[in-house]
């Protein structure tokens, strides 16, 4: 039975919109969603030589979302998410090196490699994961808030999730405290119309994600996830509101993820034309593209200079990743508890 | 110039057939693009190009069979063609190196904390642990209390009596009955620094939440490389309660010990129960403190000091003997005294001693002790199956079998869920005859 459908908008975008900031800023964006684009295609190819293990979860088609809530984080504010997570960290400032090493499961990376893909985590870029259980993010991430309430340090959680974590109890018991106690915390739902390869359709009574929060009385609103002045603007909002002290909000981006849900996916749920009709009229780092040739910020030059920059720091990722030592044995027994202080 | 590579698709395939190409020699490929299709034994899947090129050779025809990963299936050469990392071993680290040793999971030799000499007062259980929280709440303020009823209503057990008026709303926090989101906003808030106490009305509701103790909780640090704490006690009543059935009266201890990343506190006493509250509180670690519904109104001597702490992951022997061992926690260890007194009576000398703390198991005390008396007896409340007294056995076992006279008994729940009946729920539970037959028994009496 097919309800309230919610397919991304078709058509390419007649109009290019003004930019949401200055030459140096959009240019930013570009470069750090081109990035994560690049680092994704290089993470798939690693996957694919077998240096990369398990499940691994690629960012491509997304790359907006979390380049432009990044783009108005203030300094302490928290950014937390599921498995999908690689993005986030690139998009935090994370060294693609230690990301792309534990991948790979190398003592250079984020975690000494005992992490992996799911679970990353950076105190040093305000970044709690990288959380393997779905919706678990959700509780913790307004936990973070919590914390900054308590602390009245001011700060935001960015706390992120897919529409397939929507339908988890804990994001509804976490809805009602956050909006009952005033927390600080802004709710990202990256509605990529898919949960692993049951269409939100298929799973959701209300596809509407950014209605979730009415009953706990929650502001929410659907942005278009694909368009990173539009994320902008809706995350500053977002994030005053929280900040404020008027309690949560939800931003619904509705997006699209290009590969499958991991890489084993053999994505028999959709067709090839349904993404091909997204890539072609609807890619966010393209979009992006046009704005800045239309505004005479970018010329092709200038953005294959950028493209030249990315692609040598994803292939110094990926030498770094693929040389790094595996963790030394005595690896295996640390990090399970901290020592007490006396 | 850039070879593709055959690749994995999931992580057990080995091998595939390259059923399709989309691509023939002269094309211009950008990455995004399907160049090809592969068959495995679960799937056919798409092959996207990862590297911009035009495709300078097809290296294995379509329809080939048995391509094993990694084998180059084309080449691209030209502009935009970044070479890719060529797949290697993974260079291994030491791989004949013996694996050490775990360490001894008790950081700092704890000190053990003794009565000797302090000024002692009579306090009931319910009121140690209140003193116990109250007292590092002054000392400390980012810890917190957050739970169902903790607050106005002033604790389901009246465990957190007169917190809400001394610390006031801000740090002492009533939660709606949503045991699941609130252990996790707990372990949020813990891991943005803050140190929470969550209170479960019971363990029982406590489940309701065991992913965000377990995965979220014990794993973390471990999952970060060291860098994410999470100082956070988890704590309520546990194991058996009277006449409320099966799904409110039941003993979690075994549960809890058996994950790295937890400690595990089950005390007897309200001199251990203050001590160890105020240290698990203190511990940058995840605690899970199992407290006992029926001890809370008991009163014990307790030292007067603010400053008593007992340390994590030390036994204590509540009465010496040479006859048998005796090891119980919470409130078993009040029935293993009463068996000791009637054993004692009957000539066995029973040596009891209190676990105190499951994770982590201080088996030497309990080794010490197996080697002078050459018996055991495991008392737990809790099903035996997979218990807390088969890892004690186990231990003794791998560290004493020689030591042992006989073969240790178990004393623990009956293998069945606790029923409502007041006969039938007294036969499950293990009661001070058990004890004392079980005693008995290994000691050929």
């Amino acid at each position: 039975m097919a309800r309230g459908q919610a397919k991304p908008a078709a058509g390419k975008k007649s109009s290019v919109p003004g930019p949401t900031g200055t030459r140096e800023e959009m240019l930013a964006y570009y470069r750090q969603m081109l990035l994560i684009r690049r680092f994704e295609e290089r993470a798939g190819q690693l996957y694919g030589m077998g240096l990369i293990g398990g499940f691994c979860h690629l960012y491509i088609g997304q790359e907006a979302i979390a380049v432009g809530v990044q783009s108005i984080k203030k300094p302490g504010d928290q950014v937390i998410t599921g498995y999908r997570d690689h993005g986030h960290m690139l998009a935090c400032g994370m060294d693609p090196r230690e990301v792309m090493a534990e991948l790979t499961g190398r003592e250079g990376g984020s975690s000494k490699g005992k992490g992996g893909s799911m679970h990353m985590f950076s105190t040093a870029a305000d970044f709690y994961g990288g959380h393997g259980i779905v919706g678990a993010q959700v509780s913790l991430g307004t936990g973070l808030a919590l914390a900054n309430k308590y602390k009245a340090n001011g700060n935001v959680a960015f706390t992120y999730f897919g529409d397939g974590a929507a339908n988890q109890g804990q994001v509804y018991e976490s809805f009602n405290m956050a909006e009952l106690w005033d927390l600080p915390v802004v709710y990202v739902i990256e509605n990529n119309q898919y949960a692993m390869g049951t269409s939100i359709e298929r799973a959701s009574s209300e596809t509407h994600l950014h209605k979730r929060g009415h009953s706990f009385r929650i502001p929410g609103e659907e942005v278009d996830g694909m368009d990173v002045m539009a994320v902008k603007v809706a995350a500053a909002k977002a994030a005053e509101h929280a900040r404020s002290g008027k309690g949560p909000y939800i931003l619904e981006m509705k997006t699209y993820r290009y590969r499958g849900h991991s890489m084993s996916d053999p994505q028999k749920y959709r067709t090839r034309e349904e993404i091909e009709e997204v890539r072609k009229n609807r890619d966010p780092i393209e979009h992006l593209q046009d704005v800045l040739e239309a505004n005479g910020w970018a010329d092709e030059a200038a953005l294959k200079a950028i493209d030249a920059e990315v692609k040598a720091i994803v292939a110094d990722a990926a030498e770094f990743a693929r040389t790094s030592p595996e963790p030394d044995p005595s690896e295996l027994y640390t990090d399970v508890y901290l020592e007490v202080a006396q | 110039m850039t070879d593709v590579l055959m690749p994995a698709l999931s992580p057990t395939m080995e091998e595939g057939t390259l059923a399709k190409w989309h691509v023939k020699v002269g094309d211009k490929v950008v990455s995004g693009d399907v160049i090809a299709e592969i068959e495995t034994d679960k799937a056919t899947m798409e092959v996207e190009a990862v590297d911009d090129g035009i495709v300078e050779a097809i290296l294995v025809p379509e329809g080939t069979e048995e391509v094993k990963v990694n084998t180059p299936i084309a080449r691209l050469s030209g502009e935009g063609a970044v070479p890719a990392a060529q797949p290697v071993a993974a260079p291994v680290a030491a791989v004949a190196a013996p694996v050490l040793a775990p360490p001894v999971v008790i950081a700092a030799a704890p000190v053990e904390a003794s009565l000797e000499g302090k000024t002692l007062v009579k306090v009931t259980l319910r009121d140690a642990l209140r003193d116990a929280m109250a007292e590092e709440m002054r000392r400390d303020d980012s810890v917190f209390l957050m739970g169902e009823e903790v607050a106005q209503y002033q604790g389901a057990y009246k465990v957190s009596r007169d917190l809400l008026q001394e610390f006031g709303d801000r740090r002492v926090i009533d939660t709606p009955i949503t045991e699941h989101g609130f252990a996790g906003l707990g372990v949020g808030a813990a891991m943005a620094g803050l140190k929470p106490i969550v209170e479960f009305m019971t363990w029982n509701f406590g489940m309701q939440a065991i992913d965000h103790i377990i995965n979220s909780a014990a794993k973390t640090l471990y999952m970060s490389g060291g860098q994410i704490r999470c100082s956070i006690v988890f704590r309520g009543p546990n194991g058996a309660a009277a006449r409320v059935g099966a799904q409110h009266s039941q003993d979690y201890s075994a549960w809890y010990a058996q994950i790295p990343g937890l400690k595990v506190i089950a005390p007897y006493d309200a001199a251990d129960a203050k001590g160890l509250l105020k240290a698990a509180i203190r511990d940058p670690n995840p605690v899970v403190f199992l407290e006992h519904e029926m001890l809370y109104g008991q009163e014990f001597e307790v030292p007067d000091d603010p400053d008593w702490v007992v340390p994590i992951g030390k036994a204590r022997i509540h009465r010496q003997g040479r006859d048998v061992t005796l090891t119980a926690h919470s409130r078993m260890v009040g029935l293993a005294l009463k068996a000791a007194e009637i054993l004692a009576a009957e000539g066995i000398e029973a040596e009891v001693i209190d676990l105190r703390t499951l994770r982590p198991l201080d088996h030497e005390t309990i080794i010490e002790s197996v080697r002078k008396t050459n018996r055991l007896v495991t008392c737990e409340e809790g099903w035996g199956p997979m218990g807390v007294g088969a890892e004690v056995i186990a231990r003794v076992l791998e560290h004493a079998f020689d030591d042992l006279d006989a073969p240790p008994v178990r004393v623990c729940q009956k293998d069945v869920p606790m029923p409502y009946a007041a006969n039938l729920e007294a036969l499950s539970l293990p009661n001070v005859e058990d004890i004392v037959a079980a005693a008995k028994a290994v000691c050929y009496r």
